[in-house]
């Protein structure tokens, strides 16, 4: 992803979502969403930056690994955009399904989604619409999306391919020690 | 040297399919100087072809065509478009079976006389005397190299097995052991040893585990009597005004279609495209589908009792190091009905990458309850329960009324709805697959349902009755004498172990059947 090449003004909403209400570090302006401590941006070309930045908040609620970085939800909800480019209707289900977050948020006191502070409170947000097409399109999306990039296997100690090592004969299939 | 046969050839036997069934049959007629065209409706993949990344495997080697599914079972649910996981590829899904190779127990194959009659379940004895098998159950094992078997060692013990071991000793089990695997322990047939790699189910790249895609084709291929076409799906079976087979029809990769004349037939596409292939060949002469007069061809469609349980450790396990079925507790397999079903079941460890086990491990599940098992990966040990369960007339293969596949024929619509003897099993081996765990200190135990079928079973049955089955104890069909099937979908009862030894077995025992019709003038 790219750093973007300047911060534009944000409307009151954007800042409002921002990130330091919702306890995340998302960055939402005119055209991008951007992090505010990891290196990266992205220029969604339909959803707006909103609704992009709400899917990457509900890819956190969805499978919340702590120690995983945004980037890697963020990578994991980009098709979204891609989706929505090729199909108006894919761009209508997910900007309203969006809105339906940030609606039910607010009748619940909260300034929107992305505004809610406790992830427990978010959860409930998303328990209630959680057989909605919407949802499911965004958490069926993520069983592969996050949990087949290569790049936090690590985190689960996960190894991958060991072919081109030789297999594990001789790395530690039987090395357990503890039992 | 393979030998090209041509389409109006009509003294070659054509097999449909290449996996455990029709592989072994087409390399034991080869062998037997028989002509022998097999048609593969997939691609050829070999070791060096295998990929080591599940994802990305299973968009080459998994059957994809449409199907759908129907009935109780949480796959319908879940995986709606993809009621079974097998392959489609030269070789079939001895690509990627993980090479369990068990021998049934003698009174599994009479599960009626043994079980009484249960209801809602259609079950009916085997065709099949115990004894017959020995021999070829014999032949099939040093085909396959099977360890524990012709003196071939046991394979070492990863560390999932390690795991199941302790707990399974702990609980007081005595049939624990690394099993009875067709993955070579040592060199053999030119074959590689295990290297331990894991990915067992994606095509192992050592060519250590037994599969017909570089064991019995090249080796009926180099007879000279045997030409595999792949990527040639069959789409009907042929008949004449007698009612005997002359050929098939088959489509190309572009569409194009070809009809292969044949003396004979044999059908091995797997449970669910078999009897499919059968029912779309329907006819005048034959309205409800090729030898279907008993109408249970696509019925009984078992698909093993199975589960998982994973459990979760304080210290690291690394499940997928090393063979993914890597051991086994056999004491479960008995019959004894005061553990409150018919029937038994194995618990075999299981192991899938960290892509799989979240697609599989609570299909649909999301939040802290689901990330937090995922985040215990490193530390899991997983078994596999696969036990015996009832054949139902109502769970079957049927053509979809509306959906059509890629060559304008109706799909098969899977339907599976669990006997209450298949949840009072499951619910059994749950306890005990998370007590053995328990046993050796895991903090949490994760019963994870059925994956999409692997163990796919019963459709065109064998019966000693016409009116009961759709084959006799030939696998040949009751209805058309130079018609036969050669897969899994004759097994009249699941049994509780791992299908593939068992199919291999029938294989070579039809192929001597077929030889003996041939030199007597039958066929």
């Amino acid at each position: 992803m790219t750093t973007p090449r300047s911060v534009r003004s944000m409307t009151r909403r954007e800042l409002l979502s921002s990130g330091v209400a919702a306890g995340s570090a998302l960055v939402v302006g005119g055209g991008f969403v951007a992090h505010s401590t990891e290196a990266w941006a992205m220029e969604p070309t339909t959803l707006s930056p909103h609704a992009m930045a709400t899917l990457v908040q509900m890819a956190r609620d969805i499978y919340p690994h702590d120690a995983i970085a945004d980037a890697h939800y963020a990578v994991a909800v980009k098709s979204h955009d891609e989706s929505a480019a090729a199909d108006p209707a894919y761009a209508r289900m997910m900007e309203s399904g969006v809105r339906v977050l940030d609606t039910i948020a607010g009748n619940r006191g909260f300034p929107d989604y992305l505004g809610t502070g406790w992830e427990l409170d978010r959860v409930k947000i998303l328990r209630s619409v959680e057989n909605q097409e919407f949802f499911q399109a965004v958490r069926g999306g993520l069983v592969v999306g996050l949990y087949n990039q290569k790049e936090i296997w690590g985190h689960f100690g996960y190894e991958g391919a060991s072919f081109e090592e030789g297999g594990y004969l001789y790395r530690g299939f039987d090395d357990i020690a503890w039992l | 040297m393979s030998a090209p046969f041509d389409l109006t050839d009509d003294s070659v036997v054509v097999i449909i399919g290449t996996g455990a069934g029709g592989g072994t049959l087409a390399n034991e007629l080869a062998q037997k100087g028989i002509s022998v065209v097999a048609l593969e409706a997939g691609g050829r993949h070999l070791p060096e072809d295998y990929i080591n990344d599940e994802w990305p495997s299973f968009s080459q080697l998994a059957w994809l065509d449409k199907r759908t599914t129907s009935g109780g079972w949480r796959v319908a649910k879940d995986f709606s478009g993809l009621p079974a996981w097998i392959v489609k590829a030269v070789g079939g899904s001895t690509t990627h079976w993980a090479g369990a190779s068990l021998r049934f127990q003698d009174h599994e194959w009479k599960g009626l006389t043994h079980y009484g009659e249960i209801e809602g379940a259609n079950l009916l004895d085997w065709p099949i005397e115990p004894a017959e098998m020995t021999d070829y159950y014999a032949k099939a094992e040093n085909k396959m190299g099977v360890t524990l078997t012709n003196g071939i060692p046991g394979l070492p013990g990863n560390n999932n097995y390690k795991v199941l071991e302790a707990g399974a000793r702990k609980l007081g089990y005595e049939h624990v052991s690394t099993g009875r695997m067709a993955i070579n322990s040592q060199e053999r047939d030119g074959r590689s040893a295990c290297q331990q790699t894991g990915f067992c189910f994606q095509g192992c790249k050592f060519g250590a585990k037994w599969s017909t895609a570089y064991t019995e084709i090249p080796a009926g291929e180099a007879t000279g009597n045997l030409e595999v076409r792949e990527n040639a799906h069959v789409l009907t079976i042929e008949h004449d005004d007698g009612g005997k087979v002359t050929g098939v029809v088959y489509a190309d990769p572009a569409g194009n279609r070809h009809r292969q004349a044949a003396r004979a037939v044999c059908v091995a596409g797997n449970s669910i495209e078999s009897p499919r292939l059968l029912l779309n060949s329907a006819s005048s002469m034959f309205p409800d589908g090729l030898a279907n007069s008993s109408g249970q061809v696509g019925r009984n469609y078992m698909r093993h009792m199975t589960g998982s349980v994973y459990a979760i450790f304080p210290e690291p396990v690394r499940m997928w190091r090393g063979t993914t079925m890597a051991g086994i507790v056999q004491d479960e397999a008995r019959h004894d009905p005061s553990r409150g079903f018919a029937g038994g079941y194995e618990l075999e460890t299981l192991s899938i990458g960290l892509p799989f086990m979240a697609a599989f491990l609570d299909p649909g599940g999301w939040g802290r309850e689901f990330s937090s098992a995922m985040e215990g990966y490193e530390n899991m040990a997983g078994l596999w329960i696969v036990g015996e369960d009832m054949p139902q007339e109502s769970n079957r293969i049927t053509l979809h009324a509306e959906e059509k596949d890629q060559h304008g024929l109706p799909v098969p619509n899977v339907h599976f709805t669990d006997h209450p003897n298949d949840v009072a099993m499951r619910n059994h081996a749950y306890r005990q697959g998370a007590a053995i765990y328990d046993a050796v200190g895991a903090t949490r135990t994760l019963p994870t349902p059925p994956y999409p079928s692997t163990h796919n079973l019963g459709t065109n049955r064998m019966s000693a009755d016409a009116s009961k089955g759709v084959v006799n104890k030939w696998g040949q069909t009751h209805d058309i004498a130079n018609l036969f099937v050669s897969d899994g979908s004759v097994f009249t009862t699941g049994a509780a172990e791992n299908p593939t030894l068992t199919i291999v077995s029938l294989a070579i025992r039809q192929a001597d059947y077929i030889a003996e019709q041939m030199n007597q003038g039958m066929l």
